[in-house]
Parts: C-alpha cells; sequence; structure tokens
C-alpha cells in the first residue's frame, strides 16, 4: 500500500511578534488586535517559496537514496516562474537523477494535498516508486491589513513510496467548488479577499465539513476513529467550530498553528499533518483536510515503522530555530515593502547569461564539485585538472556533491561596504569535512556568532532578483551550526 | 640558458603626477603630467621611444579599451604599445613590458605609462563588478576591504595573535604612513592621525577601519628604460639605477580549493619574493633591503607582506612594527612616500609610484622623506585577492653597487 515513508520541513527562521505589527499599525487599522497573538514566521531576506522548497525536500530525503525518486512535484501559489520549471529547479538543487518526472502544482491553497493525492495514486498503481511531494508558500501581504496577521512563510515535504511507509495511505475524498474566498491575479503581488464572514459561514463552516464527511461516508467511518483531524482555518474561533460541528474533541482537533508560524499557504495542511506524525502513535488514524476553492481529504493509518524513522528537523525542529525581529521596519525591507536606497553598489551586475547556467548548473544549483579519482581530492569547482599541487592529473574528477557536508570556517569578515539588506554583509571562505572549500556568503547569522573554527552547514538561498530582467539567481550559502 | 633580469636594463627617466581627487583632471591630462616629467627626467627625445606598455584597471570607466589611449593622447610616433592588466598589479606589469622590450635586444628604448581616473566611477571605493559571466552566479558579495579583512581573522587564529594586538600593529602601520606621507607633496592623503584615532575609527569591514584602507585616488606615472649601454652615455655612473630583479607570480586555484592554505598570508607574494631574490643575488632580505614600497591596500595586507617577503618571521611581524623596524627612521623604511594608504592607488598606476619613490631616494631627490645611502629598494605591487591574486616584486638599485 502506498504512504508516506518520510518527511521534512522548513520554517524560516525570522519570526515577528504580532505586538511589534500590531504595535506599529494600531493607529491605522485597530481591528488587527483580532489575530495578534503570538508570531509568525517570515523568509529573510533571501528567502523565497522556491529556496524553502530546496530546504524542506533536504530535510525529507534524510536517511534516503536520492537515486529511488522518480517523481519531484512542487506545490504552491507563490513560485518565480510562471513559465521555467520550478520543480526543475529545485530537482537540480537536489541532484536527482535525469530521469524523473517534475511537475509544479499550482493555482490553489489545495494544491499541496492535491499533489500529495496524484503521488499517492501514482505510487499506489505501481508507475512510480517514490514520489517527492513538496508544497512552499512565501505570500505577500501589504501592511497593516488582517492577512498581514494571518500568513506565515513556511514549506513542507513528504516522501511517497510502498516501502518501510509510516503512515499507509487508506483513501481520500475531494471536492472542487470554485468558491472565491480570496484570488490572486497572475503577475500581481497581492491577494484581494472577500470579506471575513462570509468566508467562515460559506467557505470554511461548510466545504471543510462537506469533505470530511463525503469520506466519513464513503469508507464508512465515523469521527470518533481518527486520533487527529487535521484541517487549516485562519479563524482560531472557526477552526474550534468545525471541530464542534464535527463532534470532534478538543485533544483531537490539530493546532492551526497560527501563534507559532501562522498559515503558511499550500503547505499548510502538510505541515501540520507532519506536526501530527511528531507524535503519532502506530495504528493512529489521520485525517488531512486542505481548503482552497474546494477541499481535498486523505486519511491515514500510521504504522510500526514510524519509531525508526531517522533524525530530521521537520515542523518541531524549524519552529524551534527562530530569532525574534523585533523592528517592523526591518520586516517591510525584508518584504520589500518599504523603498530603501541601496546606492551605487546595486547597480553592479546585469543580465545572466543562460548558456552558461546550463552548463554550470550542477556547480550552481547543485554545488556539485569534483573528487580526483586519482588522488582523492574533492574539490569544487569541478574541473580539468585536479588542483592538489601533488597531482594535477587532467581529466580525472567523478561529481562530489558538498551540498550536505559539514564544513568550518577558515576566515570571515563583516563588510558594512557591501550592499546589504541586513549590513554587515558576512562571507568568509569554509573548508568541507572530508576536503574541498570555497568562499561564501553566510547568512541566517550574527556577526558575533562565528569565529575561525566554527561549524556551517550550506542553505539554498535566492542570492538576487533582477527586476528588470524577471530573473530569480540561487546559489547555497553557509549557516552556523549550533554546537 | 635564461640569466635573468639583473642589470641588464636601467631606468633613465621616470614621473608622477599628485595623486588625490583630481576632479579638474582627466586620464588624458594625468598621462601627459606624468610623461612630461618622465621624458624630461630621462633627457631625451619622445621621437626615440620605440615601444611602449600601458597599465590602467576600469576600461570600461575612462580610457577604453585597447592601447590606443595612450598613443593618441601622447601622439606616439606609430610604435608598438600594448595594453595590460592584473588588477593592481597592473604597474608593474608596463613596467616589466617595457623592461622586457629593453632586455630581449628588440628595442633601445621603452616607455611605461600607468594611469587610473578612479574618481569618475561615482563610487566612494572601487566599483562592483559586472555580471555576464560564470563568476556572476557564484560570486560572494565581497569588496576589496572585505577580501583583505580576513586575512585578520586568519592571522589572528594561526598565530594565536589577539584581534587587540593585531588591531594595535594595523595601527602602527598606517599612523607611520600617514607621518610619511605628511612629508610628501604629491601625497592625496597628507592629514596625520594618532594611534587613537585610527583605532577608533568607524568599521569598514570587520575588523578594518576607515584608517585601515588606502586613499581612493585618480594619478598616472610613467617611467622609461634602456640599455645599460645608452644610459652610461646619458646619465652620471651613480644615477644609473639598474632592475635588479622582476617576478610575478599568480595564485593557481590552491588558496581556493585545495585544503591547504589559512587565510594568514599572500602565496603569490611569497613565490614572487624568492624568485625576486633568487635573480637578485639576495640571501638575507632582512640585511641587504634597505628600503620598500609595498602593497599597502589595507594595513593588515602590509603587515602579513612583511612576513611574505621574508623580512620577518612568520607570526612575528607585529613585534617588528611595534618597535618600529619599518618606520622612517627604522631598519628597513617601509612606504616613505606614504604608500597607498596616504600617496593614494590609482589601480594602473600605482606599481610605478612604487619604483619612483625608490628612483628618487636613489637620487638622493626625496627631500624631508630621504635615506641615507639605500643600496636596494624593493617594490611589492599585488592584484586580486588574498585567495585569488597576483605578486608582484621588484628590486632596483646602483648599477656600480
Amino acid at each position: 500500500m502506498a504512504g508516506i515513508v518520510s518527511y521534512g520541513a522548513y520554517i524560516p527562521k525570522n519570526r515577528i511578534s504580532r505586538m511589534t505589527i500590531f504595535q506599529a499599525n494600531a493607529w491605522f487599522a485597530p481591528a488587527t488586535i483580532q489575530f495578534a497573538q503570538g508570531e509568525k514566521a517570515f523568509c529573510n531576506w533571501d528567502e523565497d517559496a522556491l529556496s524553502m522548497a530546496v530546504e524542506a525536500s533536504r530535510d525529507c530525503l534524510k536517511g534516503l537514496e536520492k537515486k529511488e525518486v522518480d517523481a519531484l512535484y512542487l506545490a504552491s501559489t507563490t513560485l518565480p516562474y510562471a513559465d521555467r520549471q520550478n520543480a526543475g529547479i529545485v530537482a537540480t538543487a537536489l541532484n536527482l537523477k535525469e530521469e524523473v518526472v517534475t511537475a509544479d502544482f499550482t493555482g490553489s491553497l489545495k494544491a499541496g494535498t492535491t499533489a500529495l493525492l496524484s503521488a499517492l495514486e501514482a505510487v499506489e498503481l505501481g508507475s512510480k516508486k517514490n514520489v517527492l511531494v513538496t508544497a512552499s508558500d512565501r505570500r505577500e501581504t501589504k501592511c497593516a491589513y488582517l492577512y498581514e496577521m494571518w500568513f506565515g512563510d513556511g514549506a513542507a515535504s513528504v516522501m511517497v513510496g510502498k516501502d518501510n511507509v509510516i503512515a499507509e495511505f487508506k483513501g481520500s475524498y475531494s471536492v472542487s467548488y470554485d468558491f472565491v474566498d480570496h484570488y490572486r491575479e497572475a503577475g500581481k503581488k497581492t491577494d484581494y479577499i472577500w470579506e471575513e464572514r462570509w468566508i467562515r459561514d460559506e467557505g470554511y463552516m461548510k466545504i471543510i465539513p462537506e469533505a470530511i464527511n463525503g469520506l466519513l461516508k464513503k469508507y464508512t467511518l465515523s469521527v470518533g476513529d481518527f486520533s487527529k483531524i487535521i484541517y487549516p482555518c485562519i479563524f482560531k474561533r472557526t477552526h474550534r467550530a468545525i471541530g464542534k460541528l464535527l463532534g470532534a474533541s478538543k485533544e483531537q482537533v490539530q493546532d492551526n498553528m497560527h501563534e507559532v508560524c501562522g498559515e503558511l499557504g499550500a503547505s499548510h495542511p502538510i505541515a501540520m499533518f507532519i506536526s501530527a506524525l511528531e507524535s503519532a502513535n502506530p495504528g493512529d488514524k489521520l485525517l488531512v483536510v486542505s481548503f482552497g476553492q474546494g477541499a481535498d481529504a486523505l486519511y491515514f493509518e500510521v504504522t510500526e515503522n514510524i519509531k525508526n524513522l531517522s533524525p530530521r528537523n521537520g515542523i518541531s525542529g524549524s519552529l524551534a530555530n527562530k530569532r525574534d525581529i523585533t523592528s517592523y521596519e526591518k520586516y517591510c525591507i525584508f518584504r520589500d515593502l518599504l523603498a530603501v536606497e541601496m546606492g551605487i553598489r546595486a547597480e553592479a551586475g546585469g543580465q545572466s547569461p543562460l548558456s552558461i547556467l546550463w552548463r554550470n548548473r550542477k556547480l550552481v544549483l547543485g554545488l556539485v564539485g569534483g573528487k580526483c579519482t586519482k588522488c582523492g581530492t574533492p574539490q569544487y569547482p569541478k574541473s580539468h585538472i585536479c588542483v592538489n599541487p601533488e597531482c594535477r592529473a587532467f581529466h580525472s574528477q567523478e561529481d562530489y556533491e558538498f551540498a550536505d557536508k559539514e564544513a568550518k570556517v577558515v576566515s570571515y569578515t563583516g563588510d558594512l561596504l557591501a550592499i546589504s539588506l541586513e549590513p554587515p554583509a558576512i562571507y568568509g571562505m569554509i573548508q568541507f569535512e572530508g576536503g574541498g572549500r570555497m568562499l561564501v556568503d553566510f547568512t541566517d547569522c550574527e556577526l558575533g556568532e562565528l569565529q575561525v573554527g566554527q561549524k556551517v552547514r550550506m542553505s539554498f538561498r535566492k542570492r538576487w532578483h533582477d527586476k528588470e530582467r524577471g530573473f530569480h539567481g540561487y546559489y547555497w550559502k553557509a549557516v552556523p551550526v549550533k554546537e | 640558458m635564461a640569466t635573468g633580469i639583473k642589470d641588464k636594463v636601467a631606468i633613465i627617466g621616470m614621473g608622477c603626477t599628485k595623486f588625490g581627487e583630481r576632479w579638474d583632471v582627466g586620464a588624458e591630462d594625468l598621462i601627459v603630467e606624468a610623461f612630461e616629467e618622465c621624458i624630461q627626467d630621462a633627457g631625451i627625445n619622445p621621437s626615440e621611444i620605440q615601444a611602449a606598455w600601458f597599465a590602467t584597471c576600469f576600461d570600461e570607466i575612462h580610457v577604453g579599451k585597447s592601447a590606443l589611449p595612450l598613443a593618441m593622447i601622447l601622439h606616439l610616433p606609430y610604435i608598438p604599445v600594448t595594453r595590460v592588466e592584473n588588477f593592481c598589479a597592473s604597474g608593474t606589469e608596463a613596467f616589466r613590458g617595457a623592461v622586457y622590450g629593453v632586455a630581449s635586444g628588440a628595442y633601445d628604448v621603452c616607455l611605461a605609462v600607468g594611469v587610473e581616473k578612479l574618481k569618475d566611477t561615482g563610487y566612494g571605493g572601487l566599483p562592483a563588478g559586472g555580471g555576464g559571466n560564470l563568476s556572476w552566479f557564484v560570486r560572494p558579495n565581497i569588496t576589496a576591504p572585505g577580501g583583505f579583512a580576513m586575512l585578520a581573522s586568519g592571522y589572528s587564529a594561526k598565530y594565536g595573535i589577539s584581534m587587540d594586538d593585531v588591531k594595535k600593529a594595523m595601527a602602527h602601520i598606517s599612523w607611520k604612513s600617514h607621518q610619511n606621507g605628511s612629508k610628501n607633496p604629491k601625497a592625496h592623503l597628507r592629514n596625520t592621525p594618532s594611534i587613537e584615532e585610527i583605532l577608533n575609527a568607524p568599521m569598514v569591514a570587520y575588523p578594518l577601519g576607515l584608517y585601515d584602507c588606502c586613499g581612493v585616488s585618480d594619478g598616472a606615472a610613467a617611467a622609461i628604460v634602456t640599455t645599460l649601454d645608452i644610459a652610461k652615455s646619458l646619465k652620471k655612473e651613480h644615477e644609473i639605477i639598474t632592475v635588479k630583479a622582476l617576478q610575478v607570480a599568480l595564485s593557481n586555484g590552491e588558496e581556493a580549493s585545495f585544503t591547504n592554505w589559512d587565510y594568514d598570508h599572500i602565496i603569490p607574494t611569497t613565490r614572487a619574493a624568492q624568485l625576486a631574490y633568487n635573480e637578485a643575488g639576495i640571501k638575507n632580505p632582512r640585511e641587504e633591503i634597505s628600503m620598500m614600497e609595498v602593497h599597502d591596500c589595507f594595513s593588515i595586507t602590509e603587515l602579513v607582506t612583511y612576513e611574505d617577503l621574508g623580512i620577518c618571521e612568520r607570526g612575528k611581524a607585529t613585534k617588528d612594527v611595534l618597535d618600529g623596524f619599518f618606520d622612517l627612521g627604522g631598519k628597513i623604511p617601509c612606504q616613505p612616500d606614504g604608500g597607498l594608504k596616504c600617496f593614494g592607488h590609482p589601480i594602473g598606476a600605482s606599481g610605478l609610484r612604487m619604483l619612483y619613490e625608490m628612483y628618487l631616494q636613489f637620487l638622493g631627490k626625496a627631500g624631508e622623506r630621504q635615506i641615507k645611502e639605500p643600496k636596494l629598494g624593493l617594490t611589492h605591487n599585488l592584484g586580486g585577492f588574498p585567495f585569488m591574486g597576483i605578486g608582484s616584486v621588484a628590486i632596483i638599485g646602483r648599477y656600480k653597487d
């Protein structure tokens, strides 16, 4: 039977307390106090839906063989490209084999569960062995409005397969409605939202129960059969009310995660699913539901294998990794809501030669270097001639992956001259365990956290956005690892 | 069998403009200013120049590509002119071209000119890089100060010297250069900050502060070189200054990709120095070098350069610095003209400006900065970054010595 083999998640480190937001905007939008509880997670200035998808996928792949992945489905409503397969960029960053099916699932907040359903059905049918399903969203909001309080950024990933499943897929029920609680035109930055009361009464309170009841009827089950009923709802009271309507107990309803990160868009149902799996026991039945122009309802049964899943960040690990941003202005600058003068240095650069990117896609996106087969020296970049002065063999290198290798700081600096959205710009030279080194930018780090010898890990980030040409450039940066 | 460059080529003329924020002049004016002094010093007619080498780094910004700008501006007589560039070591490359032109026997008289008009870029420092190549996809957000600042962390960790002590040595280095620059009418910066002011200056790239970074300047410098025979016919015996050594070494990727360098020194400098000492027949540089102009783009660069040049043992330079070993009155005066720090750093010109000061010192024309009876003068001109750079070392001295 097809099911979930592993999971991974990525919630960015930045948190801003909703009271910080409210205090900045109270004079303009006093009503936002209704949702000003807890904190929301938001992307660092160098992160987006695609970069987070890579990080969540890497977390999911821990302990698994990459070459067993037959397909990668990426679900999101905020992917950078309308036409340049985003899932293909993720697959290249993960250095998956070429013979994979990649697909972008977009257009709705239920795209995550739809992608998951497609993966489960393909594996069940036997046409795919393992499908990596990753959902990710970074939804943009204007200042001082309710949705600024509701939304957070994050990505969640599950591996769908048949062997050693930790949660078996038992069945699903879906409905599709052109229920427009909100919409966003292609190319537009922010959503257009209708009245919350109508969304609550005609949307959440009707469609989610319809999908759940449909599933229960289809499989002759009752609410009481489930350990956890998992569904999104940005309104906490409505979230509880749905549970009551279904006759579920408080303990059965999976928390909507408003206070700890906010609603993570298309990845939210899967993020909540992972949170439930993190404390689930063998035999538990979990019901996972999405909401977005209809709903998908999927049900799983947790197996004994959940005890053997190797350690990963998941949701709990991601939530534990945080830094509090106390400046609303900084939040706005990171989200390009406040115009700051970057100065003449920001004019540097220009077009990104696509033919060069194609030839060097593994080097740039995959952080793949070389290892000399004659002397065993790992080196980045891979080259025709071995860098080892004792070797210098020609054409002797094989591909060698650096992304998952740990590294140590050789030297570093905090540069106030280089442009940065969070000065100083921190960069340095790192050396990988096993050999190889490179010059890198650091991110998610303060200057004081660094010293020569500090351990770091690599993280996939958006290096730049060429607004004029609409190009999003990605590369790897180093993040200090807490010992 | 190659026999090196020692005593095969003589410098008969040099010129150098005032360096600084020369808002009122362009490259076309600076080139003439340096050339006029140079040709008058040489005492020859411009029509006798048979080949020229032209150094400038940011051709996109002012002079444009090819060597035509030099030929056009000086109305050179339809001779070969070659444009050379090796980042901040470009000036020495122009000199090298001219010197080898003469040493090869192909030409009798060659000209080297270096110029940079940095104050037309619109930047406070060096302009940020362009796009359009592989480096654009992967290059970290690096600036010149940051790239060299990392030497300090690497040096401090490797030799177990506290950052405070490294900063004190760096401050003395800058202080000493400012003291010298104040005695030089052609220098860009002539102020004399105290050690305290230097240590408390605003940070640019940790741990380098404002006074650890060299001036951003406009300027040009020039040299005319010729054979020994021609030099003897033009100059008095003790005025014949010859090239004793001229060596360049480039990084090869080991610093950036191979696991054997701790970002604590600069390999190209070390290699070029060894080659230069061999070429000049120098066995003990600490005893035999009389004076130096090194590439003090940043104070930390000068500190590690003392060790790279074999003057100080590895890890011991801070002691010599604080003892005043490199002060004007010390054992080996370094940066007697103020260095890049105070004279300024118009990229294409710097290598030639360094030779200019050594040349003036030999001719007794260094005014307040005069060093007594120098025997050998060393210039060190560095391009690029510590992890990927060009190190050049030139040694000149009197022919008769």
